[in-house]
């Protein structure tokens, strides 16, 4: 028998679904800032081995990129309030995207820095630029257009994975999805529909890095 | 002509006497007779029946059978089933009660008959002792940790206030875990759940604040056994009121056997 395909119980919630959206999209834009702004914190302490930092950033890169996701979540969700930090779903949720992006970005930034050739610097400070002029100018913004591409990408797969914060019953998207489902049991179509929707934010945060990039990372100076 | 009359009426109940033990099978004292009592109980279903380290059944379940089996003084011989399986054991008389965490509903009262209710199996909301929650309206404001889809999910979806945040959570362990951590006020969940918590965590057992929905649990037996039902309800009655259901329930549930069972 063939399938009867029926949107209607899922279009009902059409409401759901778009809010959920909406936060995983808050959720990604969040996390994408402050982790970032750690990952640029820990390239340069990493790149220029500033002691005691670059040992403990190390220590953190290699801590959050050989645990899973959804453990480091749990940890700070389930875990953290055995100490007395308790967080709520959303904070719990923003907390491990930045932690998460923050350890892979520090790596990816840091190959931007070390790859930026010592005359380079060695001509700024010729031409008697200051310290935070050359690290803008010669340091940060040379680095992250090396990068750009490969940041861009690790960014949408946080966005994708922030699904896994739907266990701990921060209600993003996939969470909208489930609850809809474990309602109507209408699988295929919620999870076609949710897909869909991943697919058209991944491609949209995809163009507007893009953008970002050409606009105020590689052009325009 | 009376005399024909009295032989002719002493011999049709004579007859009737014969003929009743075949036809309704006094299964009371069949088990009398033959000293031993024969339960289906649960085998994979704690804390109602499950199997000990020592590889014998213990559960509450068995421990009712137990007191029922002492009660008649008589000896207990245990049939683990299932919960698809226990009714077919019943009615085809591989064993004479059936003590298997058995809810009552108008489909099996079709087929088999039930005693009073000996443990109580509910869905309900529970939370720390010092949490003020009696009626649904308390529940406003308050966070409470539910397994998505589940009975409780559902009903506690329909008749909570506004402004209580139902946090929903992929399966039951999550949901404990959810209020263990304190990140919720309140769990919604069944007192078998409870009683798994009772088991790891002791120190932060919740108590029932609200029932959702109640389902206690009955001793099964076939139709047409007056005297065993009579004779089980009233050993039901009397372990209620000596306490001795009370005792078991604290053991295996952690919770009081409520006063309305």
């Amino acid at each position: 028998m063939a399938y009867q395909f029926d949107f209607i119980p899922v279009l009902d919630n059409a409401d759901l679904l778009l809010q959920g959206a909406l936060f995983t999209l808050s959720l990604t834009a969040a996390g994408t800032l402050l982790g970032v702004g750690l990952g640029i914190l820990g390239a340069v302490l990493r790149a220029w081995r500033i002691k005691p930092f670059n040992q403990l950033f190390g220590l953190y890169v290699e801590l959050i990129r050989n645990t899973p996701f959804i453990v480091q979540l749990f940890f700070i969700f389930f875990g953290l309030p055995a100490l007395g930090v308790r967080m709520n779903e959303w904070e719990a949720a923003v907390l491990a995207m930045v932690i998460n992006l923050g350890a892979y970005s520090t790596e990816i930034i840091r190959a931007g820095i070390q790859a930026i050739p010592s005359g380079q610097l060695e001509a700024a400070a010729a031409l008697a630029m200051n310290r935070i002029e050359i690290f803008r100018h010669v340091v940060l913004r040379p680095a992250l257009a090396k990068v750009w591409p490969a940041l861009s990408s690790q960014i949408i797969i946080v966005m994708l994975g922030s699904a896994v914060c739907s266990q701990i019953s921060t209600e993003e998207l996939s969470f909208a999805a489930n609850f809809i489902q474990s309602r109507n049991f209408r699988a295929f179509e919620t999870y076609l529909v949710t897909t869909l929707l991943y697919l058209a934010m991944a491609i949209l945060i995809r163009q507007l890095l893009a953008w970002i990039g050409r606009r105020f990372v590689v052009g325009g100076r | 002509m009376h005399k024909i009359q009295r032989h002719l009426l002493n011999l049709l109940v004579a007859s009737l006497a014969l003929s009743l033990p075949s036809a309704f099978a006094d299964s009371l004292s069949d088990i009398t007779e033959r000293g031993v009592l024969k339960v289906a109980v649960p085998q994979d279903f704690p804390p109602f029946g499950s199997i000990g380290p020592d590889m014998q059944p213990r559960g509450l379940d068995i421990d009712t059978a137990q007191l029922l089996a002492d009660q008649l003084a008589v000896k207990l011989q245990l049939t683990p089933v299932n919960s698809t399986n226990r009714i077919p054991f019943l009615t085809t008389g591989k064993v004479d009660l059936v003590i298997s965490s058995l809810g009552k509903n108008p489909e099996r009262e079709a087929v088999i008959d039930f005693s009073s209710a000996y443990a109580p199996f509910y869905l309900g909301v529970f939370g720390p002792a010092d949490a003020a929650v009696t009626s649904l309206d308390d529940l406003a404001g308050k966070t409470i940790s539910v397994t998505r889809g589940a009975v409780e999910d559902i009903e506690l979806s329909k008749l909570a206030p506004k402004s209580a945040t139902l946090k929903r959570f992929e399966d039951n362990n999550s949901t404990i875990a959810a209020y263990l951590s304190g990140q919720v006020d309140l769990i919604a969940s069944g007192n078998v759940v409870m009683a798994a918590i009772a088991e790891r965590n002791p120190k932060r057992v919740p108590l029932m604040k609200l029932n959702l929905k109640d389902s206690p649990t009955y001793v099964g037996l076939n139709k047409n056994e007056a005297a065993l039902l009579a004779k089980v309800n009233a050993i039901i009655a009397s372990a209620k009121a000596d306490g001795s259901l009370n005792a078991i329930s604290q053991k295996w549930l952690k919770q009081p056997l409520p006063a309305g069972l």
